[in-house]
C-alpha cells in the first residue's frame, strides 16, 4: 500500500513538472548552443517520462498479467498435448 | 530526377510487404484482424508508435511551431510522451489480457460483455466510428496533396516550372506537377487498400514498423543536412533570438498557461482510438508492453523535437507565411537545403505518416465485422472465413468512399481537419468510460451511456460555438474575444479554438464524462454477480468462475 502511495505521489509530481511556468518567457541559456531552455526542458521531460515508465514497470507491473499469460500458455500446452 | 520516383519505389516496397504478409496469413478472423495476437516486442512498439503518428506529427507540428514557437513541443509532444505510455501501461495491458483470455477483438466487445449490454455497445460503436471516418478521408487527401507537392517539376533555377490552367473560366499560372491531386490520392488509396486487404493486421503492423524506422533514419539525416547547409543551428538560433519579430518563437509567449495545462487532457484520447486499442491486443506477450511504454516517450522526442525545431528555424528562413501555408515548411526546408534524393526519401517518409490511415481503415473494418456483423449473427451463420472476406470487402468499400469524398470535397479539407480536432476531444472524453469498465466494479451500462451522450452533446455544442464565433475570431497574436459578452469570459474565442475561462473544452468534457459515469452508475443496477466475478475475481479464488476462451481450455 505504501509503495502505491509513493508511486502515486511520484506520478503527480512528474505531471506537475510538465507545467514549467518559470521557463515561459525565457530563451537562454541555449542548451548545446542551439536549444532554447524551454525546448531543452521539455526534451529532458520526455527522458524523465521514459524513466518514470521504467520505474512503473519495475515497481508496479500488474502481477495479474503474468498470471493470465501463464494460464493461457497452460491452456495452449494442454490443447497441443 | 523527380523526388516522386523515390516515393513510388517506397510505395512499391510497402505493397510488397502487404503481399508478403498475405502469404503468412491463415484464414481466421483473429489472424486477419489481430495477426493472431503474435507481434513481437519491437514490431509491437514501432507499429503502435507508427499507428499513432499521423501527418500532423510532422507537417502540422512544424507548421504550428512556425506560428506559435517552441511551446508546441511541450503542448503536444512531451505531454503525450508522459500520458500515452501511462494509458498503455494501465489500460492497454488490461485490454490485452482480457482479449487473450476472453477473445475480445474490439473495445465494444469488451463493453458489451462487461456491462451485459447490446444496444449501448452499438451506440459506442456508432460514436467511435463516426469520429474515426474523418481521419480516413484526411489520410487520402494528405496522400494526394503530398504526392502532388513532391512531384512538382523544378526548372534549372530550382524554381517550380509554371503552366497555364483554367480555373473558373480564367487562365491562371500554377506549378507543374508530374502527379495530380486526384491521381496521387488514387495511388495512395489503392496502395493502402491493397496491403490492408491482403495483409490485414500483420501487413499493417509490418508496414507501420518499416515506416517508423524509415522516418527515424531519414528524418535524422535530413535534420543534420539542413543544419549544416544553413551554417549550423547555433548561429541560426542567435539570429532568431536577436530579432524582435522571431524572438517570441523561442519562448512560450504565444501559448496561454490555461491552454498549456488543459491540453494535457488531449493525449487521453490515444488509448480510446479504436486502432490503438485494437493494436494493444496484438502483442504476443505481456512483456512486449514493458519496452513499449519505456521507449515510447523517446520515440516521440525523436520525431517531434526536430519537427518543432525546424518549424521555428523556418520562421527565420521563410517569414510571413499564413497559418494554412506554414504546414509545408519542412518540405520547403528540404527542397531548399538537401539533395533531390534526400528530399525524395524524406518525402516518402512523410508519405508514410500521411498513410497512417491504414490502421484506421483496418480498425473500422474490425469494428464493423466484430461489433455489427458477428454480433448480429453473421459469424454464426456464415463462419469465420466469410467474416474475413466481409472484412476485406469492407476495406474496399471504406477506401473507395473515402477517395470519392476526398476528390469531391478537395477544397474542403478544413472541415475534416476540424472534425479531427473535435474527435481528439471526444475520444479523450471517452477515457473515463474505459477506466470505469476496467477498474470500477460498480460501474454500469447506464453510466456508460450517459457518458457517451455527454460526449456527443458537448462535441456538438463546442462545434456550434466554434462555427457561431467564426466571424469574431481574432487573428494569431491577438487576444481572445468573448463569444457572449454578457457572460464575461465564460466562452472565449481564440484564433483556432473555443475556450471556457481560457481552458480547452476537452478538460470539462473529460471531467463531465467522469461525473456522468459515476452518478448514473450509482443510480442504476450493476451487472450480474457472475459477470462481476468474471472481470473482478476475488483474490482468494483459486479457480476463475468465468469460462475462458474454448480454444484455450486444456484438453484431457
Amino acid at each position: 500500500m505504501r509503495k502505491k502511495i509513493l508511486l502515486g505521489i511520484f506520478l503527480v509530481a512528474v505531471y506537475l513538472l510538465h507545467q514549467d511556468f518559470w521557463n515561459w518567457r525565457k530563451i537562454e541559456p541555449l542548451v548545446f548552443g542551439f536549444l532554447p531552455i524551454g525546448l531543452a526542458y521539455h526534451a529532458g521531460y520526455s527522458i524523465l517520462a521514459a524513466i518514470t515508465m521504467a520505474i512503473l514497470v519495475k515497481f508496479a507491473w500488474p502481477q495479474d498479467l503474468d498470471k493470465t499469460e501463464a494460464e493461457i500458455s497452460r491452456g495452449k500446452e494442454g490443447r497441443e498435448s | 530526377m523527380n523526388p516522386a520516383i523515390i516515393v513510388f519505389i517506397y510505395l512499391a516496397v510497402v505493397l510488397y510487404i502487404g503481399i508478403f504478409a498475405f502469404r503468412r496469413s491463415q484464414q481466421s478472423g483473429e489472424d486477419y484482424f489481430l495477426a493472431s495476437r503474435s507481434l513481437g516486442t519491437w514490431v509491437f512498439l514501432l507499429s503502435l508508435f507508427g499507428t499513432n503518428m499521423t501527418a500532423f506529427a510532422i507537417l502540422g507540428s512544424s507548421g504550428l511551431a512556425y506560428q506559435r514557437g517552441i511551446g508546441v513541443y511541450g503542448l503536444m509532444a512531451s505531454a503525450s510522451g508522459f500520458v500515452i505510455p501511462l494509458t498503455i501501461f494501465f489500460i492497454g495491458t488490461r485490454l490485452w489480457a482480457l482479449g487473450k483470455k476472453y477473445g475480445h477483438m474490439t473495445q465494444v466487445q469488451y463493453f458489451r460483455d462487461r456491462w451485459e449490454c447490446g444496444h449501448i455497445g452499438t451506440a459506442i460503436f456508432a460514436l467511435t466510428a463516426a469520429m474515426l471516418v474523418p481521419y480516413i478521408i484526411i489520410g487520402v487527401m494528405g496522400g494526394g496533396q503530398t504526392l502532388e507537392a513532391i512531384s512538382t517539376v523544378m526548372g534549372p533555377d530550382k524554381k517550380p516550372v509554371m503552366v497555364e490552367v483554367m480555373r473558373g473560366g480564367q487562365t491562371v499560372l500554377e506549378p507543374k506537377h508530374l502527379v495530380s491531386y486526384e491521381v496521387g490520392g488514387a495511388i495512395v488509396a489503392l496502395v493502402v487498400m491493397s496491403y490492408v486487404f491482403f495483409g490485414g493486421m500483420r501487413g499493417t503492423a509490418w508496414v507501420n514498423t518499416f515506416q517508423t524506422v524509415m522516418f527515424l533514419c531519414f528524418g535524422t539525416l535530413a535534420f543534420v543536412l539542413i543544419g549544416r547547409n544553413l551554417g549550423g543551428f547555433e548561429q541560426l538560433m542567435q539570429s532568431l533570438a536577436a530579432n524582435p519579430k522571431t524572438a517570441p518563437l523561442l519562448t512560450r509567449e504565444r501559448i496561454p498557461v490555461e491552454e498549456f495545462f488543459s491540453y494535457t487532457f488531449i493525449p487521453l484520447s490515444s488509448i480510446m482510438f479504436p486502432h490503438i486499442a485494437i493494436m494493444c491486443m496484438t502483442a504476443k506477450k505481456a512483456a512486449s508492453f514493458k519496452k513499449t511504454v519505456i521507449f515510447y516517450p523517446i520515440c516521440i522526442m525523436l520525431i517531434w523535437l526536430p519537427s518543432v525545431f525546424l518549424g521555428v528555424v523556418a520562421a527565420g528562413q521563410f517569414p510571413g507565411l499564413k497559418p494554412g501555408e506554414s504546414d509545408d515548411v519542412i518540405l520547403r526546408l528540404l527542397s531548399a537545403n538537401t539533395s533531390l534524393a534526400i528530399s525524395g526519401l524524406l518525402g516518402a517518409a512523410i508519405m508514410a505518416c500521411v498513410m497512417a490511415s491504414d490502421s484506421q481503415i483496418l480498425a473500422l473494418c474490425t469494428m464493423f465485422t466484430e461489433d455489427v456483423f458477428a454480433y448480429y449473427g453473421g459469424k454464426e451463420r456464415f463462419g469465420d472465413r466469410v467474416q474475413v472476406w466481409t472484412g476485406r470487402a469492407f476495406v474496399v468499400v471504406v477506401t473507395l468512399v473515402a477517395y470519392l469524398i476526398a476528390i469531391e470535397l478537395k477544397d474542403k479539407a478544413g472541415i475534416f481537419e476540424l472534425a479531427i480536432r473535435f474527435a481528439f476531444s471526444g475520444f479523450a472524453a471517452l477515457a473515463p468510460v474505459m477506466l470505469a469498465a476496467l477498474f470500477w466494479r460498480r460501474s454500469t451500462k447506464w453510466g456508460a451511456l450517459a457518458s457517451v451522450i455527454w460526449v456527443a452533446a458537448t462535441m456538438a455544442g463546442t462545434y456550434w460555438l466554434f462555427e457561431h464565433s467564426s466571424s469574431i475570431a481574432p487573428k494569431p497574436g491577438q487576444p481572445p474575444v468573448p463569444i457572449f459578452p454578457e457572460l464575461g469570459n465564460l466562452f472565449l474565442r481564440t484564433p483556432g479554438n473555443v475556450t471556457i475561462y481560457g481552458y480547452l473544452p476537452v478538460m470539462f468534457m473529460v471531467l463531465g464524462s467522469a461525473v456522468m459515469m459515476v452518478v448514473f452508475s450509482l443510480l442504476t443496477r450493476p451487472p450480474s454477480e457472475a459477470t462481476l466475478n468474471k472481470y473482478f475475481p476475488r483474490r482468494e479464488d483459486s479457480a476463475p468462475t468465468a469460462q475462458p476462451r474454448p480454444d484455450l481450455v486444456p484438453v484431457a
